[in-house]
């Protein structure tokens, strides 16, 4: 978490900073990020609620195939590993190495996408089969509309790191730090996800 | 740190518009999106109150002979989600937050303005989008609950535009919540501790707490809702397997903390008002905080207690029946808190305090049928009759309204500078005190003998406690003319109140009247007793 608290070093060390007010922006997206969770909270509810008192009908499928989605586990727990990377890389104002780790973060992002719809042509169940399949598509299609904004804003970011005229320094962290605590929380919700869904 | 609590520099006044066009731009002055909230919730307070008059006019005869059955129910469902969704939840929260929670924290304007004129400019699009529903084959008709499937098999496009509605007003809601969080909690300035803040901090903390945690699971729900009605998905159709009744537990979950997001500000709003009109200070300050944030707590495990007669089983009975039970001790601590808060103070009986004792008195019935209610074998008697309606308006409208009209009768000064007419003003709370009590009073009394709600005919054995409602509601409808009257008068040819015409403590009367743009000309007065009333003046410095 070295990464997400060093905008208090920064004004520290920045006489410039200090005059201005703290900065509560990581304070609103939490509170934002609780509440995003709650939403998943709500679905893992039904979801949970559903397997217990609702069987299916006879000769339902809900069986997972469990290599590809433990890829992705795999893919989304190296991107956010990369993804701290690339904050230490910026913190040492070395700019080209967080663009390229931020870049490397987006490319595992896009094939975890990649998977996640192989892995939907692939089922033997479409939306409306029966409850455990709508359940199923209603969650990782939530989650998965969670990692294709989070790719999108990596995408921004690392633009906005480029070494002439962008916007991102070690002067000016926030937006990475921002992005990056949404991708762990994003990262986050797939394990519990996965833990529920595909082991349960 | 410095205790510099100069927010962004966003608030480049040259490039707004000045004047009253600058209520119809997208400002980022905290002051003017309180405003926008309020005028917008009462234009919208206005239709609703219309709606609600259809359908006394409707329940004065046993007979739908005003108007049919299908355009009774969706008349019914736009009356409950506009006075929710679109007056209540934005003004007790919105308005009266953005213009006063900044005074209160010594700042200068709220945590994240451009979000705040986000979550404000949600709101006028959605909600006509909700009453132009009623020109595409019909609004929704499955009231504002929206329980499967009931909603489901009523006319489709009525209830998606009203789903997609309801969710851009909770996004809003949500972004107002999170900006409320960050101002209380960051934005204070340092040497202000908690315990000192005015109540409506509190309450507005609280509020916020229960909007973040409770509002994303109702959007979750609906759309999971708007899935089973465009997609055939089968999440609450039983007839593809579905569970109706998980709708139902999703939907209180939010539900029954909205009915606090609704009632929360209005005790924060009371507390200020009373100890001002008293002459005395906040009864309890310390019981009153923690009284909030139990209500918070236990609010958020009682919502199945509207779910009683929904085949739920016996622990879950118990269990909810013991929750709801319990909330009544923090609430039952906060009303006599607020009556030692009158007890022998010097009491100046002027419009906002007849509002505000006539909340009291209101909310005290309703509290009782609330707890009630809440006992399982008289739930199941008056469930879905007009028991619950009658306790339902007692809440909102006898707690909730009463309390918005009071507040603003109280703020009016502070905002434009000028005396609203007391006359005309006590003339408002007698008709409303009055109307209000006629109109609901009677309906415990039919909900007890077996009248259910939201239908359009009745057994005509009920038809003259009925009638006695509707003229009730007749007088609710006439006593929003003074009102108008009042406001519109006062604007142009008031009495100059002067910035502190009640004597007031709290801080957004030791500014001018109405307030400059970023709230203080120099530094904020920093106010450790925002309650300090009867003591004296060199005392409070």
């Amino acid at each position: 978490m070295t990464t997400l608290d060093s905008s208090k070093e920064i004004q520290k060390n920045n006489s410039e900073v200090n005059e201005t007010h703290e900065d509560f922006r990581m304070f609103g997206l939490i509170t934002f990020l609780i509440a995003d969770g709650m939403t998943f909270a709500g679905f893992f509810a039904a979801y949970l609620t559903y397997k217990a008192v609702n069987p299916l009908p006879d000769g339902a499928i809900y069986e997972l195939e469990l290599p590809i989605p433990t890829l992705n586990t795999i893919l989304l727990l190296v991107s956010s590993a990369t993804f701290h990377k690339a904050g230490k890389a910026l913190l040492k104002d070395k700019n080209s190495d967080s663009q390229k780790w931020l870049f490397f973060t987006a490319f595992l992002g896009i094939i975890f996408l990649i998977c996640q719809l192989f892995e939907y042509f692939h089922l033997p169940f479409g939306l409306t089969d029966n409850l455990f399949a709508s359940t199923f598509y209603a969650l990782t299609g939530f989650h998965g509309l969670h990692v294709t904004l989070g790719t999108l804003m990596i995408l921004i970011i690392a633009w906005q790191s480029r070494i002439n005229g962008g916007r991102l320094t070690s002067q000016n962290m926030f937006p990475l730090e921002a992005v990056e605590l949404y991708w762990h929380f994003v990262d986050g919700i797939w394990v519990v996800l996965f833990i529920i869904l595909y082991l349960l | 740190m410095t205790i510099s609590i100069d927010p962004q520099k966003t608030n480049n006044e040259s490039l707004q518009p000045k004047g009253w066009l600058r209520y119809f731009s997208f400002s980022l002055d905290h002051k003017v999106i309180g405003i926008q909230y309020l005028v917008c919730g009462f234009l919208f307070y206005l239709i609703g109150g219309t709606l609600a008059s259809a359908i006394r006019i409707e329940l004065a005869s046993p007979m739908s002979d005003f108007m049919p059955r299908d355009v009774y129910n969706q008349v019914l469902t736009l009356h409950g989600t506009i006075m929710i969704f679109l007056w209540i939840v934005p003004v007790v929260n919105g308005a009266f937050g953005n213009y006063l929670i900044p005074f209160y924290v010594g700042a200068r304007d709220m945590a994240f303005p451009r979000l705040n004129a986000v979550a404000f400019w949600l709101i006028p699009p959605s909600g006509l989008m909700l009453v132009a529903s009623y020109f595409v084959e019909g609004a929704a008709q499955a009231g504002w609950t929206a329980y499967p499937p009931l909603s489901i098999t009523t006319p489709q496009s009525g209830q998606i535009i009203w789903i997609m509605s309801v969710l851009l007003l909770g996004g809003s809601s949500i972004f107002g919540g999170i900006n409320f969080i960050a101002t209380i909690i960051k934005l204070r300035r340092p040497e202000l501790k908690l315990m000192q803040l005015p109540m409506y901090c509190w309450a507005m903390l609280g509020t916020s707490l229960l909007v973040v945690l409770s509002t994303p699971v109702l959007a979750g729900t609906l759309i999971l809702l708007s899935f089973d009605i465009i997609a055939n998905t089968g999440f609450f159709n039983p007839v593809l397997g579905g569970n109706v009744v998980v709708y139902q537990h999703l939907f209180w979950f939010y539900s029954h903390p909205a009915v606090y997001i609704m009632v929360l500000p209005a005790f924060g709003l009371v507390s200020e008002i009373l100890p001002v009109h008293a002459r005395k200070p906040l009864f309890g300050y310390t019981t009153m905080v923690f009284s909030i944030m139990g209500i918070v707590v236990l609010g958020l495990v009682v919502w199945a207690h509207h779910m009683f007669t929904s085949g739920t089983p016996p622990w879950m009975r118990l269990f909810f029946t013991i929750a709801t039970a319990f909330i009544a001790v923090p609430t039952g601590i906060k009303f006599f808190n607020w009556v030692a808060t009158l007890w022998g103070g010097k009491i100046s009986i002027n419009s906002a305090m007849l509002f505000s004792c006539g909340f009291i008195i209101n909310f005290v019935f309703g509290g009782i049928t609330g707890v009630a209610l809440a006992q399982v074998p008289f739930d199941i008697h008056v469930h879905d009759t007009y028991f619950v309606v009658a306790h339902f308006h007692y809440i909102v409208y006898g707690g909730t309204v009463f309390i918005i009209f009071s507040s603003i009768y109280h703020w009016f000064p502070k905002v434009t500078g000028k005396m609203l007419n007391e006359k005309l003003g006590i003339l408002h709370f007698i008709i409303t005190f009055i109307g209000f009590n006629l109109c609901f009073a009677p309906q415990h009394w039919l909900g007890l003998n077996g009248m259910p709600r939201r239908v359009a005919e009745y057994d005509p054995q009920f038809q003259f406690v009925n009638q006695i409602s509707s003229l009730g509601a007749l007088l609710m409808a006439i006593s929003t003319i003074p009102f108008l009257i009042n406001v519109f008068l006062s604007m142009r040819n008031g009495k100059n109140a002067g910035d502190n015409p009640w004597n007031a403590l709290t801080p957004e009367w030791l500014t001018s009247s109405p307030p400059p743009v970023e709230n203080w000309e120099g530094e904020a007065p920093l106010v450790e007793e925002p309650y300090g009333y009867g003591k004296e003046i060199s005392e409070q410095k």
